[in-house]
Parts: structure tokens; C-alpha cells; sequence
């Protein structure tokens, strides 16, 4: 808004009043936008200005701006000039205006936009010409509607009417209560800025410097204390000391103690006095309740978890055959080969020793003789890496048939001949060799450091022939072929005359072989002392034979002059036909399933110590033994006539000629129709032994003297090889001659086989089984045509079931008792066979002693009784004689 | 409930071993009789062991039987039985002595 200006006023009246046709525009403008709707600007021309007498600056002047038109000379400027009239646009305001004279001002400064203006409204006339004294007043234009004509009033002053606003005033007023003070504060002009000291002075010193208010006790103010809380703690009295003892020098001390006991006659006393016996008598009820109670159930049983039958299934429960893994054959032979045994290494993973033989009869031998000499006989080391090439190859003098790793060092093997010698090999160079085929070929690689283009396929994988190391005496060793070899355990030695005794050495060092020759020879790998000093000239022939340079000396010693410890006989009395063993099965089998841990403890030893108990086997002879009393020193023989015998082997005096001679079998029991191919013992329990032979298998129990426990019916194929299960108690494996494997679970069926399965289309010659952890267990099967199958043997058959092992004992112990029935009730047969027998004598002896009068008053007695009869029977029939004629009247 | 067999008055310890001994005759194995300063009277057990447990025993059963008191003055333990994975010892507690008996509880 425009800021109000100061109005004079002026009025001029417009005579005029014709009435010009109103155009239909709109109002004419006027300042209302301004604030003053009566102000409406005009542009006047020289000539309106000549006519009304308003020429600017002789009519109308700054000091004298306006003009009063008298209406009717507006009117008569429209009559004239119409149009062209400068009024024509505030026509309608003239024609409304209802004084006479309208006021026109001179607009000098264009204030308003034009150089005149004119006020359309009296009031607005009367405001200009007499301006308002309070400029309250002044709101009142606002208002001013152009029609309304406002006729101007000064105001006239009123005495002021007190409305009580001057008390609020007075009352918010700010006045000076008291004369302000005013001081004047001089100084010398030179003093100003002047630095300035200040200094120390105490209040003190300069009486009335300060004004205190001392504290003095006021008695409105204190207040007496009646209660207090306090707080308390009981604390023991401790009183804290320190000492420092002199240390002179480390001291052991030692306490024993033992615990207090009664003296014996203290014991007695108290044994008999009273209060003891109440005692007891009054606790012996409740102690045998309880007792009672925990023999009649275990309450603490858990119901659910003995319920379940296996922790966890590996694998499919309905899988019970056995899975083809792995199959090796020996290519590079040139002639056609038969397996003839079969052993795991008991340490490597993976690595399994094949012994093969040519398939020829002893005629085709004799006859193939010198071709054969050229071929190596050989031990085959396999592992499941490489199926094509064996790791190693040992070589021997003849064809082998039968070997055994050494339970307590894996790396010596020995192995019995088909000429009868024993051969010993010593693989300890090797033993990084075949140790680190794990991982197949990728490590030799690495080992070698060659890419792979430069490795030649032969350099990596050749097998190496390892030479043996010591083979037994031809003439003072078995004569024919060597159908059993075992090592004795570390736990006991023999003598020469059998005698047990402690093994100080902790090494298996004796070995037991059979052979066809009919004999059973102990060996021992020690050098024996030197009973006989030997001449010098066969020292240097000795000397003179040349040693290759790769073969380990271990058991140079016994090369070529290895003798037996003692030979014991199976002879069949006067006949000159003597058993020919095939197999042995002492009394401890440990090669099993323990020998893992023993062995793998034992190697670990080995190379920590380096120093190799075999190397140094000079030493294990000077010790001195201890003789093992109570030792079993009982053994099982299968023969090739298909008898299982159990003889000892401790040598007893012959009274009659003074020797030292084998002992009588024990027993001897003839149940295969074949040759006993396997005599083993079980693993779980120590006096189970399998034979199987011919066309069935036997179980026996040493100390049952009265038969095997089961003995199987004859089978449709002949049984050519068999082993017991290693994890579970009841089942075994047999090997047909078809190429079947049969295998028993003595918790199924006991009359026939529980399972039966394909393996090859031959003869089956081994089976060995081999736990490697405890889901995984391999089978290792030989045929005849020199193949070895590794079949994976199924959770069902390799993980027992929980009880079984009692459950088998339990079954084991029935057949006992059903042979020991059997045997009575044989005896009670015999009994009352005899007892039948003399009563059939005793009524034969009767009959005969009756006399002829009698005989004859029987015969009189009978027929009188036979008289009786008849008229008996012809009266109940009603056909008497006397009777006859009527009922023939009756009739007709 | 087993009715308690009426055993005869026990005369002399000799009686009471045979008493045992047919106890003995299940799965126990073994049992020993202590005095209250826990040193053994008598055992079918070998000695080391024997004094082994009269002393182990021994706290135990005081332990036992303050217990009980503690929680009832009225109160007294009569029969104690720890059950083990192998075996269960029985104590059978008396102001002078006490009897201990150890059993093979399984089937």
C-alpha cells in the first residue's frame, strides 16, 4: 500500500451535464488499488484546460493545485465535443455526483499516473480540501464507497474519559524509584595506561577491611541425635607373621604310608563279639534282598536301547552279496599258473602277496622240468593302485606253496616249497617302496621329478625281483612238498625236546612247518651255537660263494645249513603209512585280527629304536628262559585222508629204546572224505576249530573228545578252501570247486549254506578275508586259473549283530551238551539193546522147559474152552439145535 | 516283592562267611565287613583292594548318612547302593560297622 499522502484539497465543480452515451466499459479507473476510490487520474488537454480555465501553470500552480468544475461546464464540454471530451471517461462519476462542484487537482508529480485527477466523491472533496486533524480520521477513507457522498466533519476534542488505562500504565511503567547516584570518577590523563602494580595485603591488617559473619551455635538450630544405624562385622582375630626359612640346598624327601589294619588276633576278637554278630544279623536280610533283586532283573536296563538292532546301517541292509572290487592277474607268465595262498599284509593298506604255482601234475613236472627251471617262481605283491603290475616280486627256487608273513615284522616272509625247503626273504629295503604306493602312481611320480612325458612306463613300474635270503638245508629238511607253514607267536619258544618256555626276545623267531613227507619240523631262525667247531676248509668253501650284493644279510646264517629244531612224526603205529599232515592250527592263532595294532606298534618301535631285533638275532639266544609251565601244548593236524587229529608235540621218552619220541595222538577222528584243506581256528573263541575237507565241514571244540560239535552233510560240489568270518562269530566262508563260494552263518542254517555266490568259473583254491576298518572289509579269493578276486564283503555279513558273539557261544555250548545227550543216550541204547537181548533169551529158555502133562491138560483146557465158546456164539445167534425145527416152522 | 528268607541267628563270623560265600554263589564278587574306623574285619577280596574301598567307603557313608539327617533329624540311612556301569556296591551302614558287598548286576 501506498504510503497515505498529505491531502489538500481542492474542489472544482464540473457543470456539465449532458449525458453521453455511457459506453459498456467498465467503470473507469480509479486509484482503488491506491487506496482511494475517489481519485481518478485524467489526462486534460491544452484545450479542456483552456476551457476550465485550468492551464497548468497559470491557472493551476503547485501552490494552488486544484480546480472546483461546476458540474453543468462538464456537461456542456459532452454536449460540444462529445467523445472527444477529456471527461468522457469519468462521465457516469460526473453524472452521479451529487454536489455542483467537482474538485480536480493537478497531478504535478504524476502521482497518480496522469497530470489531473479528480475526486469523485464530496467527501473525498471535503477530505482534500480540509485535511483531517488526528489521522485516525484517515482510516475512514478507506471505507468510502465512490456512491456515498461524505461530508466532512473536523473533529471536535473531547475531554478524556478515564477508562482505568492509566493505572496499568503507571503500573508498567518503569520510573526511578530513588535519584540515581551519579559519581564522577577523575583521573590524570597521564595515568591512564599506565602499567599497573598490584599488591599483597591482609584483610587482616587494615582494621575494617573485611566484614565476617562469624558462626555461632544457635539453639533453635541443634538438634539432639536419638538414633544412629551402625553397622557391624564379626571378623576373627588374625594376626599376620612372616618367616623366610633358609634355603640351603635341594633335599628329596619321601613318605610312604600304609593303611592301618587290624592284627590278627585283633580280628579274631572282634570277630567274635557280639555286637558284630547283631550286626550282621540284622543286615543280612536287606543285603540279600537286594542281591535277590538284582539277580532276578537288571532295573536299570535300557529297554530302547537294546531293542535296536545295529547303531547305523552302512549301506543297503538287503545287500548281502559280495561286491566285485578289484581282480589281479600276473600277464607276463608265460606258462599257465594256479594260486596256491593268499596273504594281506598285515600293515599297507591295500597290498595283498600271492604265492603262484604252475598247474601241472607231477608227471607233466618231471616233463616240463627243464622249461620250468627258467621261470622264476615267484611271490606276487599286488596293491589295489596298480592292477596291472605287482609292486614286487620275490623270488624263489621253487614253486611255493604255502608262505607266512612274520607277526612281528611284516618285512620278513618265509614260505614253505614244493621240494621241501623253507625260504626266507627280507624285504627291508623295500619297505619305502611298497609302503608308499597308497596314493597309486602320483607319488613314485614325485617322487622321480620327471614330466610326464619323459617317464618310460617301464622305469616307473618295474617291479622289482627280490632275491631270498636264506633257504633251509635240502637234506635235513622235509623231503616233499611243504603243505603248511606258520609262525609261532612271540609269546613262547621250544626246545629241542618241545619243551615250553618264555620267549625274552619279543620277536617271533620260530617258524612250524608240515609237509607230505609226514612230518612236522620246528625251525628257529637264530643262528645255533656253535656246538661243533666246523673244519676251516668248508668255512672257505662257504666263504667263496658269492653273495649278491642287494640281499640283506639277516639270515645268512642259516642259508644252506638251516636245520630243524626238531621233527616229530605222525605215525600210525606199526603200518608203515604215516598221516600226511596238510594242515596246523596251533593254539594261538594271533595272526588274525589283532595283529595290527601289535604290528604297528612294533614297527613304530623298531624305527625308533634302528636298531632291528631280527638283525641282531645273535643276541636273543643268550638269554636265559624261563620255562612256561600249564602250557597247551596240544595242536590240530588235518591229513590228506581226511582225518583231524589232535596230538601234542612235546617229545616223551620211549622206555624200551631211550629216545626222545613223539607223543601219541590224542585223539583222532576221521569225518572228510577228502583231504583237510583248512584247519583254523575261530577267531572269537579259543577252542573252535573249522576243518573242512572233501565234501563237508566240521566243527570241533578242543577238549570235546566225542566228535565234532556240527559236522555238515555231504555237499553236491567238493569244498576246496574255507575260512572263518573276522568280525562275525558264526559265519565262514567255503570255496567250491565250481567256482562258488558258500557262505555259513551258523545263526541261519546250520544243515546247509546261507548264501551261495559266483566268483569265477574255477576251482577255488584260497579265501582270505582282511578287515581294514570298520566299514570296510575285503575278501580275497584265488582261483585256479591264477586269478585273485578282492570282493568287498556287505555290512549284513561283516558287521555282527549285537549278542552274537554270546549267541554263538550259547549255540557252541547246546551242541556240547547235544553231543554229550548223544553219547548217553547211545549208552542207554546199548543198555537196553543188552537188556532186550537177554530178555528174548530168558523167554526162548521158558517156553522150552514146559513137560508133556502139561501140555497135554493146557490142550484138554483149551478145548474145553473152545467148546464153551462155540455154544456161546451159536446161542447168541439163536441157531441151537433144539430150536432148529421150530424156527423152520416159524419160517414157513 | 521277594519274602525275606528267615536265616538263622548268625553265631560266630565263620557262619556268616558260609552265609556269604552262598551269596556269593551268583555274580558277586566280593564283599568285605569294616569296623567303624574303617579298617577291614573280613574279605573275599585280595587286601589292597580290600582297604581301598573300607576307606572309600568310609566317607562315603558318613557323607550318605549326614545327608539323610540333615534333611530329617528322625531319619537314619539303612541301605546304600551305588550302581555302576560294571558292578553295584552295597553298603549296608550300622552305628559300628559296616558290610560291603559288590555285584555283577548284569545278565
Amino acid at each position: 500500500m501506498a504510503p497515505k499522502p498529505q491531502k489538500r484539497k481542492k474542489t472544482k465543480r464540473a457543470k456539465t451535464k449532458m449525458t453521453l452515451p455511457v459506453s459498456e466499459e467498465a467503470e473507469p479507473l480509479n486509484m482503488e488499488s491506491m487506496g482511494h476510490p475517489e481519485i481518478y487520474p485524467l489526462v486534460l488537454t491544452t484545450k479542456t484546460q483552456e476551457i476550465f480555465n485550468c492551464r497548468v501553470e497559470e491557472d493551476v500552480t503547485e501552490e494552488q493545485p486544484y480546480k472546483l468544475i461546476r458540474k453543468e461546464d462538464i456537461f456542456a464540454d459532452f454536449a460540444t465535443r462529445a467523445a472527444v471530451s477529456d471527461f468522457y471517461p469519468v462521465k457516469s462519476i460526473v453524472q452521479e455526483y451529487p454536489g455542483d462542484e467537482l474538485l480536480l487537482v493537478y497531478d504535478r508529480d504524476f502521482k497518480y499516473g496522469l497530470n489531473f485527477y479528480l475526486i469523485g466523491t464530496e467527501e473525498g472533496k471535503e477530505n482534500y480540501l480540509n485535511p483531517p486533524e488526528l489521522p485516525e480520521e484517515q482510516e475512514e477513507y478507506k471505507d468510502h464507497i465512490p456512491e456515498e457522498t461524505y461530508i466532512y466533519k473536523p473533529p471536535i476534542s473531547k475531554p478524556w474519559i478515564s477508562l482505568g488505562s492509566e493505572k496499568e500504565i503507571e503500573e508498567e511503567s518503569v520510573k526511578d524509584s530513588t535519584k540515581q547516584i551519579t559519581y564522577m570518577i577523575s583521573r590524570k590523563r597521564s595515568e591512564f595506561g599506565a602499567p599497573i602494580k598490584f599488591s599483597d595485603q591482609n584483610a587482616s591488617s587494615v582494621k575494617d577491611a573485611y566484614i565476617e559473619c562469624t558462626a555461632y551455635p544457635d539453639k533453635n538450630f541443634t538438634l539432639k541425635q536419638l538414633e544412629r544405624d551402625v553397622g557391624m562385622q564379626v571378623v576373627p582375630q588374625i594376626k599376620e607373621t612372616s618367616t623366610q626359612t633358609r634355603w640351603t640346598r635341594p633335599k628329596n624327601a619321601t613318605t610312604q604310608y600304609y593303611p592301618r589294619e587290624f592284627l590278627e588276633e585283633e580280628k579274631e576278637a572282634l570277630g567274635q563279639s557280639k555286637t558284630l554278630t547283631e550286626f550282621l544279623n540284622s543286615v543280612s536280610t536287606s543285603v540279600e534282598i537286594a542281591l535277590q533283586q538284582n539277580e532276578i532283573m537288571n532295573t536299570f536296563i535300557h529297554d530302547w536301547k537294546c531293542l535296536a538292532e545295529e547303531e547305523g546301517t552302512f549301506g543297503d541292509k538287503t545287500d548281502t552279496h559280495l561286491k566285485e572290487y578289484q581282480s589281479f592277474t600276473d600277464l607276463h607268465s608265460l606258462t599257465e599258473k594256479m594260486v596256491t595262498c593268499v596273504s594281506w599284509h598285515p600293515v599297507i593298506y591295500g597290498l595283498i602277496a600271492v604265492s603262484v604255482a604252475v598247474r601241472l601234475s607231477f608227471e607233466e613236472r618231471v616233463h616240463f622240468s627243464g622249461k620250468l627251471l627258467l621261470q622264476p617262481s615267484l611271490i606276487l605283491f599286488w596293491s589295489f593302485s596298480d592292477p596291472i603290475h605287482p609292486q614286487l616280486m620275490l623270488e624263489s627256487p621253487d614253486d611255493i606253496f604255502c608262505f607266512q608273513f612274520c607277526p612281528t615284522d611284516p618285512n620278513i616272509i618265509a614260505g614253505g616249497c614244493i621240494n621241501g625247503q623253507v625260504v626266507m626273504w627280507d624285504i627291508t629295503a623295500h619297505a619305502d617302496r611298497i609302503e608308499n604306493i597308497k596314493a597309486g602312481g602320483s607319488r613314485s611320480k614325485k617322487v622321480t621329478l620327471k614330466p610326464m612325458f619323459l617317464l618310460e612306463p617301464e622305469n616307473n613300474k618295474e617291479a622289482m625281483y627280490i632275491r631270498h635270503c636264506a633257504v633251509s638245508s635240502i637234506e635235513s629238511g622235509h623231503r616233499k612238498v611243504i603243505t603248511d607253514i606258520h609262525w609261532l607267536p612271540d609269546t613262547f619258544e621250544i626246545n629241542r625236546l618241545g619243551n615250553v618256555f618264555e620267549n625274552r626276545s619279543g620277536i617271533s623267531c620260530q617258524l612250524v612247518t608240515c609237509s607230505a613227507d609226514c612230518t612236522i619240523c620246528f625251525w628257529d631262525i637264530r643262528p645255533l651255537k656253535a656246538s661243533t667247531p666246523q673244519p676251516q676248509a668248508e668255512k672257505k668253501k662257504e666263504e667263496s660263494i658269492e653273495i649278491p650284493f642287494d640281499i640283506p644279510s639277516t639270515f645268512l646264517h642259516l642259508d644252506l645249513s638251516w636245520k630243524p629244531l626238531s621233527k616229530i612224526r605222525l605215525s600210525k603205529g606199526e603200518t608203515t603209512l604215516d598221516h600226511c599232515p596238510t594242515k596246523l592250527s596251533l593254539s594261538e592263532d594271533n595272526l588274525l585280527f589283532k595283529a595290527q595294532e601289535k604290528i604297528l606298534a612294533q614297527s613304530k618301535a623298531v624305527k625308533a629304536g634302528e636298531m632291528n631285533p631280527y638283525q641282531n638275532l645273535e643276541n636273543a639266544l643268550s638269554n636265559i628262559l624261563k620255562p612256561i609251565d600249564d602250557f597247551c601244548t596240544k595242536f590240530f593236524v588235518g591229513t590228506e585222508e581226511g582225518e583231524v587229529i589232535y596230538t601234542d608235540w612235546k617229545m616223551e621218552r620211549d622206555p624200551e629204546t631211550g629216545r626222545f619220541m613223539a607223543k601219541k595222538p590224542v585223539s583222532l577222528y576221521t569225518v572228510h572224505d577228502g583231504a583237510v584243506h583248512t584247519v583254523q581256528r575261530s577267531p572269537f573263541y579259543k577252542d573252535i576249530i573249522l576243518t573242512v575237507g572233501g565234501w563237508n565241514v566240521a566243527i570241533w571244540k578242543e577238549g570235546i573228545m566225542t566228535g565234532p560239535l556240527l559236522q555238515s552233510c555231504c555237499a553236491p560240489k567238493r569244498y576246496t578252501s574255507g575260512h572263518w568270518s573276522l568280525t562275525r562269530p558264526g559265519v565262514f566262508y567255503i570255496g567250491r570247486e565250481d567256482g562258488y563260494i558258500d557262505i555259513w552263518d551258523l545263526l541261519e542254517k546250520t544243515h546247509e549254506p546261507a548264501q551261495s555266490q559266483n566268483i569265477c568259473i574255477t576251482m577255488i583254491t584260497y579265501i582270505k578275508p582282511w578287515t581294514f576298518s570298520a566299514k570296510q572289509q575285503f575278501i580275497a579269493i584265488a582261483d585256479y586259473y591264477g586269478t585273485l578276486h578282492i570282493l568287498e564283503i556287505p555290512w549284513t555279513l561283516s558287521h555282527p549283530s549285537t549278542n552274537e558273539v554270546s549267541s554263538i557261544s550259547h549255540y557252541f555250548e547246546r551242541e556240547v551238551k547235544h553231543l554229550d545227550y548223544v553219547e548217553q543216550r547211545r549208552k542207554i541204547r546199548e543198555q537196553e539193546k543188552r537188556e532186550m537181548e537177554l530178555e528174548l533169551e530168558k523167554k526162548k529158555v521158558k517156553t522150552f522147559q514146559k513137560s508133556k502133562e502139561q501140555l497135554e491138560a493146557e490142550l484138554k483146557m483149551d478145548y474145553e474152552s473152545y467148546l464153551e465158546l462155540e455154544k456161546n456164539i451159536l446161542s447168541n445167534l439163536g441157531l441151537n439145535k433144539e430150536k432148529e425145527a421150530m424156527s423152520y416152522m416159524e419160517l414157513i | 516283592m521277594i519274602n525275606p528268607v528267615e536265616w538263622p541267628l548268625v553265631g560266630s563270623l565263620k557262619a556268616v562267611a558260609t552265609l556269604f560265600t552262598r551269596m556269593c554263589a551268583g555274580r558277586e564278587t566280593g564283599f568285605n565287613l569294616g569296623a567303624p574306623s574303617c579298617i577291614p574285619i573280613k574279605s573275599t577280596m585280595d587286601n589292597p583292594t580290600t582297604t581301598q574301598y573300607a576307606n572309600l567307603m568310609h566317607n562315603f557313608i558318613l557323607k550318605a548318612r549326614s545327608t539323610v539327617r540333615e534333611i530329617d533329624p528322625q531319619n537314619d540311612l539303612t541301605f546304600l547302593r551305588i550302581r555302576s556301569k560294571k558292578n553295584e556296591i552295597m553298603v549296608a551302614p550300622d552305628k559300628d560297622y559296616f558290610l560291603i558287598v559288590i555285584q555283577n548286576p548284569t545278565e
